[in-house]
């Protein structure tokens, strides 16, 4: 964020413009790039029919290819308002350098919270698509094959859908707790995403305990899920709360142990830091025997955050119907699937940025280096959930405190350790 | 000028917040609502720790208090009712004590508080705090640091203990 004022600042003061060339350059040629693939595929697929590009391909890439084309797309309509604002001298007309301090944090604050938002739509909008495609791939189902081309309209169809359903608060719910959990879930969901960097300097709040942030916000959807299973006043919704809060406070140890061993290498809590101490390839993933252990820990740990199988339990359709959310119907379950996905993407964030190097690697653009791991991770959990069954409860509690727990320690032991001796 | 005005709108509203949920803590009659309001009191309180500039203390304020502590509240106000139950009241006894109690207790923080020379110091800006407060603990207050973990630890023992002898009956 103070990088933006930083701009913002320098075009209100009439300086010259302050955005790098090779910024734009770089956002265009992805734009320009995506669309070229965009209408390629298309293309093909008009000229061969249905199966040229195996399908299976297509729905790897098309996501990737989209969510970036769609969010060089925002930068660069970013950077062309900027422009507008740089040429018409707005700023300076306002007299935005006289303001006081906090005025200038509160509107950048706010186009910051805008950006995050239009992100964070984009990305559950393919995170739909992309979990349902690969579901359509393992188990033959229509949907997502045949709506649009790859099946790209079904999640507009299925958001669609869940904007004009009826919005229904049960008879014997509480009101005010029922409207409020879906708020306190999605405003965690959305809290997680100030600390991100997407690269050294487009992270809306450089903290120096952006990590401990984003743990945090995570646990907080804890109590949103309590809320929801509570106020609803219907026992599979209190069933699937309460074993929500038990699994997710169970997995956040082993999870918080794996970070900290990792963070015992660098001794930062700062996620800028971090990336920053991999750089070149020194990924903490193999920087010490026992991180690769602890990502393993950790990648474990955030499925059972995020509640996806094979710790769906809360949500266990065979068991609880739909668990915590069972009563919620219309745009208030779209927000309780929105934060779901939109935590899909935090966690493996963090898991990036902490043991994958985050932003590091050779050619490409440093944000999309960062998605394109991400998407990785992301892409592993979905395949996941739609090949493995579902944990007994008794094993789930077992596994992590009888195994994980213990192994996590041993991790950060042997971190630490490995820290005084080599590092 | 606009800037102390800012601040003061923003603190304020936080108090706001955080006393007004902690009211309908005490004098909520749901028991089950006073815990969720707890929720709000919490994070006014994490909050108003950012505005001090103490970011390690607020995070941790959410982690431990809300992400664990609050938790636990509502699991036992569940699991010590019917399950099913959305009339779980809180009742008012000990009305006259409990007021006293209160009462006592705030002089005494009052006065702790006006004795203790913080007030006057104002932070000089934003300095980051968890590399400070991880050298102290690990120097400085080695001891007491490890004599509350290990009270914590006693603490958590004995809890099972106590816990275990129903199910062995």
């Amino acid at each position: 964020m103070e990088q933006w004022l930083q701009y913002f600042l320098q075009i209100a003061r009439g300086a010259d413009w302050p955005i790098a060339a090779t910024t734009v350059q770089q956002a265009l040629g992805f734009f320009v790039g995506f669309l070229l693939f965009l209408t390629v595929l298309l293309v093909i697929r008009r000229v061969q029919g249905r199966n040229w590009v195996p399908d299976v391909v297509a729905s790897l890439l098309i996501p990737l290819f989209v969510f970036l084309g769609v969010m060089s797309g925002v930068i660069l309509g970013g950077i062309g308002a900027l422009y507008v604002v740089y040429r018409t001298r707005i700023l300076q007309q306002i007299g935005f350098l006289t303001w006081p301090r906090g005025a200038q944090y509160l509107l950048m604050g706010v186009l910051a919270f805008v950006l995050v938002l239009i992100l964070i739509s984009v990305l559950v909008l393919f995170f739909v698509w992309w979990e349902r495609k690969i579901a359509g791939h393992i188990q033959n189902r229509y949907g997502p094959m045949e709506t649009g081309a790859y099946g790209l309209l079904q999640t507009i169809a299925d958001g669609l859908k869940l904007f004009v359903k009826e919005d229904i608060i049960p008879a014997g719910a509480d009101p005010i707790l029922f409207t409020l959990a879906p708020g306190i879930i999605i405003a965690a969901a959305f809290a997680a995403y100030a600390a991100i960097p997407f690269s050294e300097h487009l992270v809306v709040a450089r903290m120096n305990i952006g990590l401990l942030w984003i743990v945090a916000m995570g646990s907080l959807v804890v109590i949103g899920i309590l809320m929801a299973g509570w106020a609803q006043n219907n026992k599979w919704g209190l069933f699937g709360g309460m074993r929500s809060a038990a699994q997710v406070i169970s997995y956040e140890i082993p999870g918080g142990l794996a970070l900290l061993s990792a963070l015992t290498l660098v001794g930062s809590l700062d996620l800028v830091d971090i990336a920053r101490a991999q750089s070149g390839g020194r990924w903490l993933l193999w920087s010490s025997p026992f991180s690769v252990v602890a990502f393993i820990i950790y990648y474990i740990a955030s499925l059972a955050e995020t509640n996806r199988t094979p710790f769906d339990l809360p949500e266990a359709e065979s068991e609880l119907v739909a668990g915590y959310f069972t009563e919620y119907s219309g745009i208030r379950f779209s927000m309780f699937m929105l934060a779901e996905y939109a935590n899909m993407f935090a966690v493996s964030a963090l898991a990036t940025i902490v043991f994958l190097g985050a932003w590091h690697g050779p050619w490409l653009p440093a944000p999309v280096w960062f998605v394109l791991k991400v998407f990785t991770l992301v892409f592993i959990m979905m395949l996941v959930r739609w090949t493995f069954p579902r944990f007994r409860v008794d094993q789930l509690m077992v596994f992590c405190w009888k195994f994980l727990i213990p192994l996590g320690f041993v991790c950060l032991f042997g971190n630490a350790l490995w820290a005084l001796w080599f590092g | 000028m606009v800037d102390i005005w800012l601040e003061r709108v923003l603190f304020y509203s936080l108090a706001a917040i955080t006393i007004g949920s902690a009211l309908v803590v005490t004098f909520g009659r749901n028991l089950v609502r006073s815990a969720f309001a707890l929720f709000f009191t919490l994070m006014g309180m994490a909050a108003i720790f950012i505005y001090l500039a103490a970011d390690f203390v607020a995070i941790m304020q959410i982690f431990v208090y809300i992400g664990g502590i609050l938790v636990l509240i509502l699991f036992g106000i569940w699991l010590t009712h019917r399950i099913i139950d959305l009339d779980i009241r809180a009742g008012r006894v000990q009305l006259v004590p409990g007021v006293t109690l209160g009462l006592v207790l705030l002089l005494v923080l009052w006065m702790a508080i006006r004795s203790f020379a913080l007030l006057d110091r104002v932070p000089a800006g934003y300095i980051a705090t968890s590399r400070g407060i991880g050298r102290l603990l690990l120097t400085t207050y080695l001891l007491p640091f490890e004599i509350a973990s290990v009270a914590l630890l006693v603490a958590l023992v004995g809890a099972i203990v106590i816990g275990r002898k129903e199910v062995e009956r």
